[in-house]
């Protein structure tokens, strides 16, 4: 027996050396993986812990002239289910559905998907958000964030813009200002267990969102509410399709108001505003809103018709091949080349001096001063009045003019030109071109954007907007003034005469493409006081009904506009003045 | 024996202190790798905690008990224990509860135990008793061919019920009879064999699920093994964790409660897993300490079976030696994913009331092993 339990022993020892042995092995492989390997699998391990959660920074506001809030935020939720702590999968889908008025398979596909988080619905209002929270259903989360909410509706709704569902704005100044606008998000990143709880007490690293810039803007909420007032009773009285209103401080390009009637709701910016045809497809309503969304005095050109031959007139009286006393004749048409060219006046206006042919909108006498122009000097002060570029106005989309290459340019183009038809632009395009000439000759930027400044106040950037000087001299700029304020004083466009003030400003009918539709764009380009403007504004009527004489239907709107908001501007009536 | 001329005898008590230290060390770590998931699901921190500090305690009362006895009565049970473990297994396989799917459990309400951890005991006092009987004969074919024929069984229909289990039962058996067999070269021959599978591991297991003696889902299980990231949903998500946890306690660990990996990413982290829990927290430093406490646990068993009064205790002494250390290398190769993933507990520390209750016995059965060595020359 000894020798067999020295034989034991023996194998005893070999079996704890083995063992030894292995545990060895297994220490070295704990070595390999706590040392060598550790940064790889806590980087893995802490990865999965880690949940980015974003803090949404604020969108900065927009403020008109006076400090008012145009567009704000407001407190929506966002409504999400995580997986794997929803216990009771019927009563979550069931309390959602009715709660968020959704359909059930949708909302079931949902809350049955395994996913750490999936969100069920966003833009939820405060109340749906509490009430769904105060269910205290397992599970579902209830996550504050911020909306764009606009307290104005639907003021000049083309022009502000809104924003989608990541707060990105989509069209308008929301667009433009995007970058100043947005602000920075933050971020939380916490630890989480394994069902996606975040674990309390440990370490939680934060950065802090940046609130956007609030933007402040020209537009004045005052006057674009009388603005927008105007234009829709003139849409109704007129039946017209759209009615369009500019309204500009000319020394400096600041817009005050700026109406596209029919506006639509800021805060249902997918919702039509006209009845919704039956059985459109998804592309026909998108391009439907599409159209909605337009803002016809930016993005859309016309022919901009007898308000044109402001221009006309600058440009004559500026290289001097005119004068105001110069006499006309009109037999009620002239031929240019081959081409009898009508006035509108079907008798002629007889006999006239230059002033009292632009009082009567005579055709002739603006196609006689084109000609006394000549192609290249027409077309080069075509140029320097800034006709031939996109004004740089502060919203997206701005049309360019459409016109004549110069070498295509004949006499009879020269011809209708000169009195606005043949070529297209913009209405800001015009009612700029119109404000630089009457300003004393500085090409101005219209714009909205005044300043950005931080929420509490504190001055951030002062928006520079290029001018460009002397487009045409001061004197030329005066007399323009006088053959215009002439115009409202005795003129074609006496409606729009506001009694105690000086209005100076030109008609216009144009005729819309094809000729044979005889449909018609009324307008009216108007400014004040005549000696002195401090606001200029364009109203323009797309295809009226029955009447549609500018100087008839368009001048007596802004008379109504300027009426009401020449007190309100402080510009003080010129009877009161000694 | 006379009380008078009682002679003076060994009793380890290093080796207690080091079953008491492991077991408290376990009940710590069970409350640190639990508490978090135990609040969840029970509203309470300690439930595991307690449970397994009630049935430690318990077992270390049984172990002092049976360590007071002379351990040559067991053998009288000998086959009475391993008949009861086939009609226990057998039981089990029937009417056992179902936990996860599979009958592990047997017993009524609250109080049940798994069969398994039985049987191990059993087959320890079993073979004991048997090699010891036969003596120098071990030697021969026959006896060997006898203890295999007696264990393969039994280990047969609990690999059935678990795996794992079974492998440890055979591994009891092999270690027992390469310490009394005077024969070297078929045990290793065997790890030999065991050892080549492990390396060729991945076309061997290919080749075996070709021929349909490997079944789909085991074969995934080697892939992952071999491979655990690019598994991370089916199947490696446990290991992946297990690996996340070890990985991120590096040298001296987070500390003791700081583990994220307990909170609900590594399964059931008081179980199995605990061991990655403890790398996490105590870093390297603290798995090898625990690594050493085995190793000087085996130690005292070593020293314990070599001064045995006979033969019968010195192979009761490695039945338990064996087992501890099988299940402490396996367990710490699956967490560290140097084997493919089967459930085996870490001895004393792995929460499980029957696996700490039947190793309290096999301690009780230890200790009065040494309490039998005669100090006198």
């Amino acid at each position: 027996m000894t020798s067999n339990q020295t034989g034991h022993r023996k194998k005893l020892l070999l079996l704890c050396l083995l063992i030894s042995l292995a545990m060895a092995g297994l220490m070295c492989r704990l070595g390999y993986l706590m040392l060598y390997r550790s940064a790889h699998y806590s980087a893995m391990a802490e990865d999965l812990h880690q949940r980015e959660r974003t803090i949404k920074a604020a969108r900065g506001r927009i403020l008109d002239a006076g400090g008012t809030v145009i567009a704000d935020n407001r407190t929506v939720c966002t409504i999400s289910v995580i997986y794997n702590q929803v216990k009771d999968r019927e009563k979550v889908i069931e309390t959602l559905c009715r709660e968020l008025g959704l359909e059930e398979a949708q909302v079931r596909k949902k809350v049955e998907k395994r996913s750490s988080r999936e969100i069920i619905r966003t833009n939820v209002d405060k109340e749906t958000g509490d009430k769904i929270r105060n269910f205290h259903l397992e599970g579902v989360k209830v996550d504050e964030d911020y909306k764009r909410f606009y307290p104005y509706d639907s003021l000049a709704s083309k022009v502000i813009g809104f924003t989608g569902g990541d707060n990105q704005g989509i069209i308008g100044l929301e667009v433009v200002y995007e970058s100043w606008l947005k602000g920075i998000n933050g971020t939380i990143l916490t630890m989480t267990d394994a069902a996606g709880v975040e674990i309390e007490n440990t370490f939680e690293d934060r950065v802090e969102p940046v609130a956007g810039n609030d933007l402040q803007i020209s537009l004045d909420v005052n006057i674009q509410k009388y603005a927008q007032q105007a234009a829709y009773e003139t849409l109704e009285r007129k039946g017209a399709n759209r009615v369009s209103v500019i309204v500009m401080n000319p020394k400096n390009g600041e817009i005050l108001a700026m109406v596209n009637v029919p506006e639509f709701n800021l805060n249902e910016p997918f919702k039509l505003n006209h009845e919704e045809p039956a059985g459109l497809t998804a592309a026909q309503k998108q391009e439907l809103l599409n159209q909605m969304w337009r803002n016809p005095s930016i993005n859309d050109t016309y022919e901009p018709g007898s308000t044109f031959k402001i221009i006309t007139a600058a440009a004559g009286l500026e290289a001097g091949v005119v004068s105001l006393t110069d006499r006309f004749s009109c037999p009620g048409f002239r031929i240019v080349e081959d081409r009898k060219i009508r006035c509108h006046k079907v008798g002629g206006h007889g006999g006239e001096t230059f002033l009292q042919g632009a009082m009567n909108s005579c055709n002739p006498v603006f196609i006689d001063v084109g000609q006394r122009l000549g192609i290249d000097n027409y077309y080069s002060y075509f140029e320097q009045f800034g006709l031939k570029q996109k004004t740089g106005i502060d919203l997206p989309g701005e049309a360019a003019t459409i016109m004549h290459k110069k070498e295509n340019m004949g006499l009879v183009e020269l011809a209708t030109v000169s009195f606005g038809q043949s070529f297209q632009i913009t209405p800001i395009q015009l009612v700029t071109t119109a404000a630089s000439i009457v300003n004393g000759g500085n090409r101005v930027t219209p714009h909205f954007g005044v300043k950005a400044v931080s929420a509490d106040g504190t001055m951030i950037h002062e928006f520079d907007w290029p001018v460009k000087e002397h487009i045409v001299s001061p004197e030329t700029s005066a007399t323009m003034r006088h053959i215009l304020e002439c115009v409202v004083s005795e003129g074609s466009g006496r409606k729009a005469a506001v009694a105690g003030f000086r209005i100076g400003g030109k008609t216009a009918t144009s005729e819309k493409l094809p000729r044979s539709l005889k449909k018609y764009i009324s307008s009216f380009c108007g400014f004040a006081p005549a000696d002195d403007p401090q606001v200029i504004a364009l109203i323009t009527i797309d295809e009226p009904q029955g009447i549609y004489y500018g100087g008839t239907i368009a001048a007596p709107v802004i008379a109504d506009i300027f009426q009401n908001i020449l007190p309100y501007l402080g510009i003080s009536n010129s009877s009161d003045t000694p | 024996m006379a009380k008078k001329n009682k002679p003076k005898r060994f009793y380890d008590y290093s080796l207690l202190f080091c079953v008491i230290f492991l077991t408290a060390f376990g009940l710590v770590m069970i409350y640190s790798a639990s508490s978090y998931t135990a609040q969840l699901k029970y509203h309470n921190a300690a439930y595991f905690m307690t449970r397994q500090l009630l049935i430690a305690s318990a077992g270390l009362v049984v172990a002092l008990v049976i360590s007071r006895l002379d351990y040559h009565w067991y053998a009288r049970f000998a086959v009475f224990a391993y008949l009861l473990s086939y009609v226990l297994m057998i039981a089990v396989s029937l009417v056992g509860q179902k936990v996860n799917g599979k009958r592990r459990w047997l017993g009524v309400g609250s109080v049940s135990f798994q069969p398994t951890e039985f049987v191990k005991v059993a087959l320890i006092v079993l073979l004991a008793a048997l090699i010891s009987q036969l003596g120098v004969k071990i030697n021969n074919w026959r006896a060997m061919g006898l203890v295999v024929f007696l264990t393969l069984p039994i280990a047969g229909i609990v690999a059935a019920n678990n795996l794992s289990s079974g492998i440890i039962i055979v591994g009891i058996a092999f270690v027992m009879l390469f310490v009394a067999c005077k024969k070297k070269w078929p045990f290793f021959l065997c790890g030999a064999m065991g050892g080549l599978a492990m390396v060729t591991a991945g076309p061997l297991a290919f080749f075996l699920e070709k021929i349909k003696l490997l079944k789909p889902y085991q074969l995934n299980r080697i892939h992952v093994w071999l491979d655990p990231e690019a598994y991370p949903r089916d199947g490696g998500y446990q290991v992946l964790q297990g690996l996340y946890a070890i990985g991120s306690g590096g040298l001296v660990g987070k500390g003791l409660g700081e583990s994220i990996q307990k909170m609900g990413f590594v399964p059931e982290a008081q179980n199995d897993m605990i061991f990655s829990i403890i790398c996490e927290e105590l870093g390297l430093f603290g798995a090898v300490s625990v690594i050493l406490i085995f190793l000087f646990m085996i130690y005292r068993f070593m020293m314990i079976a070599g001064n045995a009064p006979d033969l019968f205790g010195a192979l009761l002494v490695v039945g338990v030696l064996g087992h501890i250390a099988i299940q402490v290398i396996l367990n710490i190769a699956v967490v560290t994913n140097t084997i493919p993933n089967t459930g085996i507990t870490l001895p004393f520390i792995s929460y499980g009331g029957t696996s700490v209750l039947f190793l309290m016995v096999e301690m009780g059965m230890v200790l009065s092993v040494s309490g039998q060595i005669r100090l006198e020359k």
